[in-house]
């Protein structure tokens, strides 16, 4: 059982909501990043989703858009994701999650990504642009899929089948973003698509505020905060980037 | 031969479904309806009338031999997809698209464009069937192609600059996608290559191979044969499948895709996907990918906008692969003599993309069998093209 799948076995025991912290590997540097983490899980962050930056995000907003152009530029690689891991299981047993686009992955060799993923001690891997029918082999990581407010019961069906760990269901059509109210329809969907799923269910897209959380609390298994913290890691000094980071956590979880 | 793609959109291990969730329904729904719109007489013959009659379809098959002089010793014909209403053959697939989305009840359209004449079709179609119309296009193109940015207002569309990335056709693609993702319940991506997710690749095919289909009945009326050799550009690749298609069975035709060779060989400084692409996914799609060692995309080059895309449709890396077509490049100098060589020999204005097949067969032309018939796409004009020519200070030859 991968660490991801063991947190959520416990935030069922514990009946407790989780908070997971996306990241942009890289942004502002590779040093940093490592510092963000450690900041993050003391904050309260239960899992850390690592971004492994691509060039063409489709499925992004302009936050995570821009931290992907910062973390390119100054020379971040796929395998700087597998030191960041590295550097963190040195002091934390915290789930680690490969967040990415499939091109990276491709190239680097499935076989390949696999093998260093788990043996720097990344748990689990969510690739944007691949759709559960098209789900690939990659080792002992725990894979996850996203689900959609346009997804089909069939789909949903073939979604929490597929995934191992849990399901990441997308608040809202569209791109990453923090907004500041949650989908009108949301709460209603999320019901439903509750009822179908058997696996853990993580809700994310657009959830950055604290009313956010206390509204999901009851709803799900774990939240999703990605935007907010990119953006407040982008906004001064890489210095400073830890506290900003961790503080959008502690406002989220109203700490 | 076996009616590809297959059921999960593949040609060979090329293509398939590689996008965000979000739009997994609505692809699902899009080909559905093509699927239902295929087999009702009522659209198609509202499809052909409106290429009859609007379009100006069929088009001419005009043999030009003062250029095959310059080539070698064949017989060649053009294929002129420049005489169709705004001037390239985009239209065929906008227009096609356009009417499923109406059935679909789709009011709002998206497209991306690179040269600008996807989005010209498509602000084309939009207008004549009242739809909305959003273009996406890169910062960079909006200032290479004023032109038709202005067109495209005039025909009420709005055009979004996209400033992210390289500012060109790769960037207009994701934010379209991003648009799509965000309106997808009602908004219909009019996809403008047959590139992207199944089943765009299919559908846009099938729009387009109306080219060839005239393109051999003409040349049989002609010539009393099949053509010996068939020659196009390719950028996504929509207007040389368009040609290629109804053309893949006669195992007898020569089949020949010309991408652009830009400035040289080195990575950035081109757009031949097959001399330096890698397998991946971009854009919802598995194909050969220009990209760097870490698999994050290359920025590609050409002297024509309309092939400066760093990946392939899925159905021409199959076809490379089974070895059915091959793959050449031609350089920016050879396309921009072409350019001026056709205007001079035959009073016809290539659009640069064109020109690329034309440049391949300057140089090569002596490849070629010996009296053979050639038909080349000429699949635009280049009348979009003639500031960018005049501002690069080339002298007409006399």
């Amino acid at each position: 059982m991968t660490r991801t799948a063991k947190l959520f076995k416990r935030l069922r025991t514990e009946r407790r909501c989780g908070l997971i912290a996306y990241i942009t590997c890289g942004d502002p540097d590779v040093h940093t990043t490592i510092r963000i983490i450690a900041a993050l899980e003391r904050a309260g962050a239960d899992a850390i989703e690592l971004g492994i930056p691509f060039s063409d995000p489709i499925a992004d907003g302009p936050v995570i858009q821009a931290a992907s152009q910062r973390a390119l530029a100054g020379g971040t690689k796929i395998g700087d994701i597998f030191d960041i891991a590295e550097r963190i299981r040195e002091e934390s047993e915290i789930p680690l999650i490969a967040f990415s686009y499939l091109n990276p992955i491709m190239r680097y060799g499935l076989k390949r990504f696999s093998e260093s993923a788990r043996k720097s001690g990344i748990d689990s891997v969510l690739i944007t642009d691949l759709p559960a029918d098209e789900k690939l082999s990659l080792g002992k990581l725990g894979m996850i899929f996203l689900l959609a407010p346009t997804s089909t019961d069939a789909r949903i069906a073939a979604v929490d089948r597929a995934s191992d760990d849990f399901v990441y269901y997308v608040s809202t059509t569209g791109v990453t973003g923090a907004r500041k109210e949650l989908d009108p329809t949301l709460l209603e969907r999320l019901g439903e698509v509750r009822k179908k799923v058997k696996k853990p269910l993580a809700v994310g897209f657009g959830i950055s505020e604290h009313a956010h959380y206390q509204t999901l609390r009851d709803r799900c298994d774990a939240i999703v905060v990605g935007s907010a913290i990119v953006r407040a890691i982008g906004d001064g000094d890489a210095a400073g980037a830890p506290d900003r980071a961790a503080s959008v956590v502690r406002r989220v979880l109203g700490r | 031969m076996r009616a590809l793609p297959d059921r999960r959109g593949y040609f060979g291990e090329f293509g398939g479904k590689y996008v965000p969730e979000t739009l997994m329904a609505a692809l699902d729904e899009f080909e559905r309806a093509y699927r239902k719109v295929s087999r009702d007489r009522a659209f198609r013959r509202e499809y052909e009338s409106i290429l009859a009659n609007y379009v100006g379809r069929p088009t001419a098959l005009t043999e030009a031999p003062k250029f095959a002089a310059l080539c070698g010793d064949f017989r060649l014909f053009l294929k002129r997809e420049d005489l169709n209403h705004t001037g390239a053959h985009k239209i065929n697939n906008a227009i096609g698209q356009a009417l499923i989305a109406k059935r679909m009840k789709k009011e709002r359209i998206i497209a991306e464009t690179g040269a600008g004449q996807h989005g010209v079709a498509t602000a084309t179609a939009c207008a004549l069937l009242g739809m909305r119309c959003v273009i996406y296009m890169g910062e960079v193109d909006m200032a290479r192609q004023e032109l038709n940015v202005f067109r495209m207002r005039l025909l009420g569309a709005e055009v979004v600059p996209v400033s992210s990335g390289s500012r060109t056709l790769k960037d207009a693609i994701n934010e379209a996608l991003r648009d799509w993702v965000t309106n997808v319940r009602t908004t219909h991506y009019i996809l403008g290559s047959v590139l992207g997710p199944h089943p765009f690749p299919m559908i846009v095919r099938d729009f387009q191979s109306v080219i060839g289909r005239e393109a051999l009945d003409q040349i049989r009326r002609r010539t009393r044969s099949l053509p010996d050799v068939a020659i196009a550009c390719v950028g996504g690749g929509s207007n040389s499948i368009g040609l290629f298609f109804d053309m893949l069975r006669h195992k007898s035709i020569r089949l020949i895709g010309v991408e652009a060779g830009g400035r040289g060989p080195s990575l950035g400084q081109h757009a031949a996907r097959f001399s330096g692409g890698a397998l991946g996914v971009l854009h919802g799609t598995r194909s050969m990918i220009l990209q760097d060692e870490f698999g994050q995309i290359a920025e590609t080059h050409s002297i024509s906008a309309g092939l400066d895309y760093p990946s392939i449709g899925p159905e021409h890396a199959y076809l490379q692969q089974i070895g059915r077509i091959e793959y050449h490049d031609c350089s920016d100098d050879l396309a921009l003599e072409a350019f001026h060589r056709l205007s001079e020999t035959e009073g016809i204005i290539p659009a640069l993309e064109s020109a690329h097949a034309l440049g391949w067969m300057l140089r090569n032309g002596e490849s070629i069998k010996h009296s053979g018939i050639v038909v080349v796409n000429l699949s635009g004009r280049g009348d979009k093209d003639v500031p960018q020519v005049m501002a690069r200070g080339d002298a007409p030859s006399s």
